[in-house]
């Protein structure tokens, strides 16, 4: 059953006022369109969770969509500080909850098969686990020994983009594929975002590298270059001059205020967004082929 | 033959090089520890097995990667797994010899703080936080940090304690049950110090032209400085040529100071 909608559509039916919304993607194949129709819609209170805010959530909260966030590590990748988040936690307007990486990716993977709670080998860093008190620690029953514990996280909506679904949301990912799958069975509905929409023996024809099945998706939705200034292996480059660019414009509210109104509302979708980058941007980040040998499957 | 010149950020990398083994599995953060790993696979240690916490495993980078998750780490490497995949397969499970360590302060017995300056609920200062620090810490077998020498860095008593050194001394490490043998290595633009028997950093090897007061100044505690002082060899022209010409030619990191 085909679950192809706009974009639009999937935000308005599936992201309310106050849901925990996990956009996911470690630095690859960062939802960034979904982000930015988020502020469109005017979407309030949200908990934003990801193991790095980045620059979707940056903005995310710079145009008041937030809350609280939950979160591993608040940094501009390879640039430096998260400066609005930042300045948020600083300034005690934002709600925040922190684990390190892997204690936030036991939540998810707790969350995703259905457990309580996911136990991690000790690490001695008692400091943010007295400061977070969703860090526990229990014995364990066989040997008697302390193991950490941390509770499933179960967000409202999983956003995920990927490379290629068919329209019943049958996703294949390549490249870095971080918790995306986890995120997608962790969370009550999916949206899923994709560079190409492909037949169904498309899929078939590689099903080791399906991620997520359909049966677990909500929406799909065909948004080529959705992750700029992420980026999707295999279809274009990460935008490091922008992730550059964010650490000037992020530093002042006024910059800030002038981009969202130039780059988020100022354009209908990410089709305009897309155009509106020009083509040498384009061309900035176009990649050119590595193509893997091809397997097989046998016929049986 | 004129004498070399190098910046300080230089020097720490070309530090940290030597400290990899050929053969080793490292645990790689970006900036000067991804370049210090890539400048050992390209001169003594040409099997060095990166691994990065995005989920690569045997990255062998064509370009330098400005993110932790650049897609040149994938492009050519030997795997690709989710990210609790390589926290728990790996890193949990014993799988990585070294890890590089970052940090906005370091204290006496090498535990690390990523987090906050002043208090956790209002803090002054917000750093990035843990990313992978606590369980790098840890569970890698060997941990290495590199940092500028300068006073704020290397305080009496950290504001946060991110991730685990020795605690509050080798024992303390020990009965809390952690993997590896914690924090072996602090590498400075000054020098080099190493944990003792009881895991206080001393100063153990000076760079060229730095002076044990030098050190002894611009560290927040009474900084004990080895009986056998050593002087780390000056930068080869081969390093610097490699960091230069094939791994940072625009100087992203490699230009001013660290």
């Amino acid at each position: 059953m085909s679950k192809l909608v706009s974009l639009s559509q999937a935000v308005q039916q599936y992201v309310h006022d106050g849901d925990m919304i996990y956009a996911a993607g470690f630095t690859h194949m960062i939802p960034f369109a979904a982000g930015h129709e988020i502020i469109r819609q005017k979407r309030r209170n949200l908990v934003l969770a990801r193991a790095t805010p980045d620059l979707i959530y940056d903005q995310m909260v710079a145009a008041g969509c937030a809350s609280k966030v939950i979160f591993s590590y608040m940094g501009n990748p390879g640039v430096g500080s998260l400066r609005i988040v930042r300045a948020e936690l600083e300034a005690g307007r934002l709600e925040w909850e922190e684990y390190s990486h892997f204690g936030m990716i036991s939540r998810l993977q707790a969350g995703a098969t259905g457990l309580p709670f996911m136990p991690m080998n000790p690490t001695a860093a008692g400091d943010l686990e007295h400061a977070n008190p969703n860090y526990r620690t229990v014995t364990d029953p066989y040997t008697g020994q302390p193991v950490v514990v941390v509770p499933a996280l179960k967000p409202d909506v999983a956003i995920v983009h990927v490379q290629r679904a068919d329209a019943d949301g049958n996703a294949q990912i390549w490249g870095i594929i971080g918790e995306q799958k986890e995120a997608a069975f962790a969370a009550k509905h999916v949206i899923l975002t994709a560079e190409e929409i492909v037949d169904q023996a498309i899929i078939r024809s590689d099903p080791n590298r399906t991620l997520i099945p359909g049966f677990i998706v909500d929406a799909v939705c065909h948004v080529p270059y959705c992750s700029h200034p992420s980026y999707t292996q295999g279809y274009y480059d990460r935008d490091n001059d922008f992730y550059m660019e964010w650490d000037k414009i992020s530093s002042s509210p006024e910059a800030t205020q002038a981009y969202l109104d130039e780059w988020v509302y100022g354009v209908k979708d990410r089709d305009e967004y897309w155009q509106k980058l020009g083509s040498k941007t384009h061309k900035r980040l176009k990649v050119s082929k590595n193509l893997s040998s091809p397997v097989d499957y046998g016929k049986y | 033959m004129p004498e070399l010149t190098y910046t300080s950020s230089e020097l720490l990398t070309i530090n940290a090089a030597r400290l990899l083994r050929d053969g080793d599995t490292v645990f790689v953060g970006v900036g000067l520890p991804n370049l210090a790993c890539n400048l050992a696979r390209h001169t003594h240690a040409p099997n060095l097995m990166m691994i990065y916490e995005a989920g690569v495993i045997g990255a062998q980078p064509a370009r330098l990667p400005l993110s932790i998750g650049d897609p040149t780490l994938v492009s050519g490497a030997l795997s690709v797994c989710s990210m609790y995949d390589i926290f728990a397969f790996y890193l949990q499970r014993g799988n990585v010899d070294v890890g590089f360590m970052g940090g906005a302060q370091i204290d006496r017995f090498g535990n690390i703080n990523a987090t906050v300056i002043g208090d956790y609920q209002h803090p002054k200062v917000r750093l990035p936080g843990s990313g992978g620090s606590m369980e790098i810490a840890a569970w890698a077998n060997r941990c290495y940090l590199l940092t500028p020498h300068q006073k704020r860095r290397f305080p009496e008593k950290l504001d946060f304690r991110t991730s685990a050194g020795f605690l509050g001394g080798r024992g303390e490490r020990q009965a809390a049950g952690l993997r590896g043998g914690g924090m072996l290595a602090v590498v400075t633009d000054l020098g080099v110090m190493e944990p003792d028997e009881n895991g206080e950093l001393v100063l153990t090897a000076l760079h060229p032209g730095a002076s044990a007061e030098q050190a002894r100044a611009n560290t927040g505690w009474d900084l004990k400085v080895a009986s056998d002082l050593k002087t780390t060899p000056a930068p080869s022209a081969e390093e610097l040529r490699i960091l230069r010409e094939e791994l940072d030619p625009q100087g992203i990191y490699l230009k001013g100071g660290a």
